[in-house]
């Protein structure tokens, strides 16, 4: 791939990933990944539903093992439990019957694994309070997770992911279900936790536009493939067609970004925007 | 089965209470004739209704706090599943002649052995791996409840397996009771964090490290033992009552999840309590005048515990609404 660009290997990497493939149940859903997310960058991985986001984050976090290839964390080949990273899943279904506040679910990213109830201790509330604080969360720390909104949610678990000071911060589709206003709030909270804190953050979205004025660099994932660089480099038609195994056009329309893929026969059609259902009609080997 | 509980009254009952012969009305005034009315005279003196108040207690405290969590994981079913799958064990040891608590935690602990190797830990094999064990279980159940029905030519053994026989219990059995529920609670105890963060999701439990499989299996186990217990005080088909029941009524009343892990322990406790005075209170009562069955009330009395935490807080709202409502949203 012309654009893969070369940057594993380099000692200023905070996570390399290096030729990795995946098979699940006889079917290729990633196929040679290589790419580097630097120290305190803020990078988007970006892709049509069904391209192997999820998957490749699992490799990363250990959870899935690949078929082929290898990811190192902060310049050592991962071991099983990574604490350099924090987590944050797709979709978390918080019951509102649930009765867990906001601040233990952050204090559960402190000590969650530990044996035994946790004993009340000065150090550890405050370490929640900051910690809730950095993610604008003091409000509603007292609170049933599952009664905030959605927004509010997933600034409880940043604050989680965020509260073991991991290096590298992984998320996987945050700014699904948000609304637009609260879609913007988490993105701008999660480039000033990069900047701030110096944590490389690798975010995965099916819609890159939320994501371009904070990027420094974009992981385009599609048919098991990926492309990186910057958003000028991998966003354009000659590397996206390649990637997707047809030809599909790059649009810059009012500082936006559309990928649309023309079908054969038809109109052309939206792929990248809100472009999962598309995507997948569109060329039947996406997912 | 020929007869239900609530007409035979059963045999733990009419044993418990036949020792006694029966409360009668002593004349008393104020305070003291009001107590009495409630609180029947020699009930505390009565050698079952104490080892009942005892291991009923104790067993409804395991429960209540074993239960917070099955509610979280949302494994109601599989705790279900157990407690009738604790009927083949009760029936199988009573016809060997053992005490039937042997005979409701073995089975409660190999049945939750065999749903995690069917695939427990999976959303969509959870439900499967439990309903092929509680099918498998109640089959054999039933073959061991026809022999004893005909060997011993009385429902007996039917009635206090399934329906739980809280004033035959022997004072010998208490310890062991609670040596069970000591190790049920230390499970919970020591896996409450991990057993909390993978209730919430367990790849963050995962990437916490959290060893997400072989916690499920302690908890597993520890519902197992739990279940045992309760089938052992209210039956093998109502201990479910006393796990799920009082945890969800806890959950309504407090957000921190530790306290709320103590009201249901209290709730069962309360419920059993409450149970066991009403069964004795209910010696004389009709239709039958040999007393009702202690699981009935127990098991209703957690019913209304729940059905009164559904009612809308008077006067309070919520905590995010009121701050929504501040905020101007």
């Amino acid at each position: 791939m012309t654009t893969a660009r070369q940057l594993t290997g380099s000692s200023a990497d905070m996570l390399a990933v290096d030729g990795v493939s995946v098979r699940l149940g006889g079917r290729e859903v990633l196929r040679d990944v290589r790419f580097a997310v630097r120290a305190g960058e803020f990078v988007g991985l970006i892709g049509p539903n069904g391209a192997g986001k999820t998957t490749l984050l699992r490799v990363i976090l250990g959870l899935q093992q690949p078929s082929a290839g290898t990811v190192s964390i902060d310049g050592a080949a991962r071991t099983r439990h990574a604490p350099a990273i924090g987590y944050v899943p797709q979709q978390v279904v918080l019951d509102p019957d649930m009765p867990l506040r906001a601040r233990d679910l952050v204090g559960l990213g402190l000590d969650g694994n530990r044996l035994g109830v946790p004993l009340p201790s000065r150090g550890r509330r405050k370490l929640i309070d900051e910690t809730l604080r950095a993610v604008g969360g003091e409000r509603f720390g007292g609170e049933r997770v599952g009664n905030l909104s959605g927004g509010e949610q997933q600034r409880v678990l940043i604050a989680h992911a965020l509260i073991s000071r991991p290096r590298l911060l992984l998320l996987d589709e945050p700014l699904a279900n948000l609304d637009i206003s609260s879609e913007q709030e988490i993105v701008e909270l999660l480039a000033r936790v990069a900047a701030v804190q110096r944590i490389s953050v690798l975010l995965s979205a099916h819609e890159m536009n939320p994501l371009l004025p904070v990027m420094d660099r974009v992981v385009y994932l599609a048919a098991g493939r990926a492309a990186s660089g910057t958003t000028d480099e991998v966003i354009t038609t000659e590397v996206l067609s390649q990637l997707y195994g047809q030809h599909v056009d790059v649009i810059h329309v009012h500082g936006r970004i559309l990928v649309v893929a023309a079908r054969g026969d038809g109109p052309a059609e939206p792929v990248g925007e809100d472009g999962a259902h598309c995507a997948v009609r569109t060329v039947p080997d996406w997912e | 089965m020929t007869a239900g509980p609530g007409v035979t009254a059963g045999p733990g009952v009419t044993a418990g209470l036949g020792v006694t012969a029966g409360p009668g009305m002593t004349a008393g005034l104020g305070m003291t004739h009001v107590l009495r009315a409630i609180v029947e005279p020699g009930f505390l003196g009565n050698g079952p209704v104490r080892v009942a108040l005892l291991a009923g207690g104790v067993v409804a405290l395991v429960s209540g706090v074993v239960g917070m969590f099955t509610v979280l994981r949302g494994q109601a079913f599989a705790g279900h599943a157990l407690a009738d799958v604790g009927a083949t064990g009760g029936s199988g040891a009573f016809l060997l002649g053992v005490n039937p608590l042997w005979g409701f935690v073995g089975i409660g602990v190999v049945a939750a052995g065999v749903m995690e190797i069917i695939g427990i830990r999976r959303p969509r094999g959870r439900d499967v791996a439990t309903g092929i064990v509680l099918g498998a279980g109640l089959g054999l159940a039933a073959l061991f409840l026809y022999w004893g029905t005909t060997f011993t030519n009385t429902t007996g053994a039917t009635i206090s397996v399934l329906f739980g026989s809280m004033f035959v219990i022997s004072g010998s059995t208490v310890p062991v009771i609670i040596v069970f529920s000591l190790l049920a609670l230390g499970v919970v105890v020591l896996l409450y964090r991990p057993l909390l963060l993978s209730s919430v999701s367990t790849e963050m439990a995962a990437v916490r490290g959290v060893a997400v499989r072989i916690t499920g299996v302690l908890y597993l186990l520890a519902m197992a033992v739990a279940v045992s217990l309760a089938a052992l005080t209210i039956g093998a088909i109502l201990s479910t009552a006393l796990l799920v029941g009082p945890a969800a009524t806890a959950l309504r009343l407090t957000s921190k999840t530790g306290l709320a892990m103590l009201w249901s322990g209290l709730i069962g406790v309360a419920a059993t309590w409450l149970g066991i005075l009403l069964a004795y209170d209910s010696f004389y009562w009709p239709p039958v005048r040999h007393g009702w069955p202690v699981s009935f009330f127990v098991v209703t009395l957690v019913f209304v515990f729940y059905l009164l935490a559904q009612l809308p807080p008077v006067g309070r709202v919520s905590g995010a609404r009121a701050r929504r409502a501040r905020d101007g949203r």
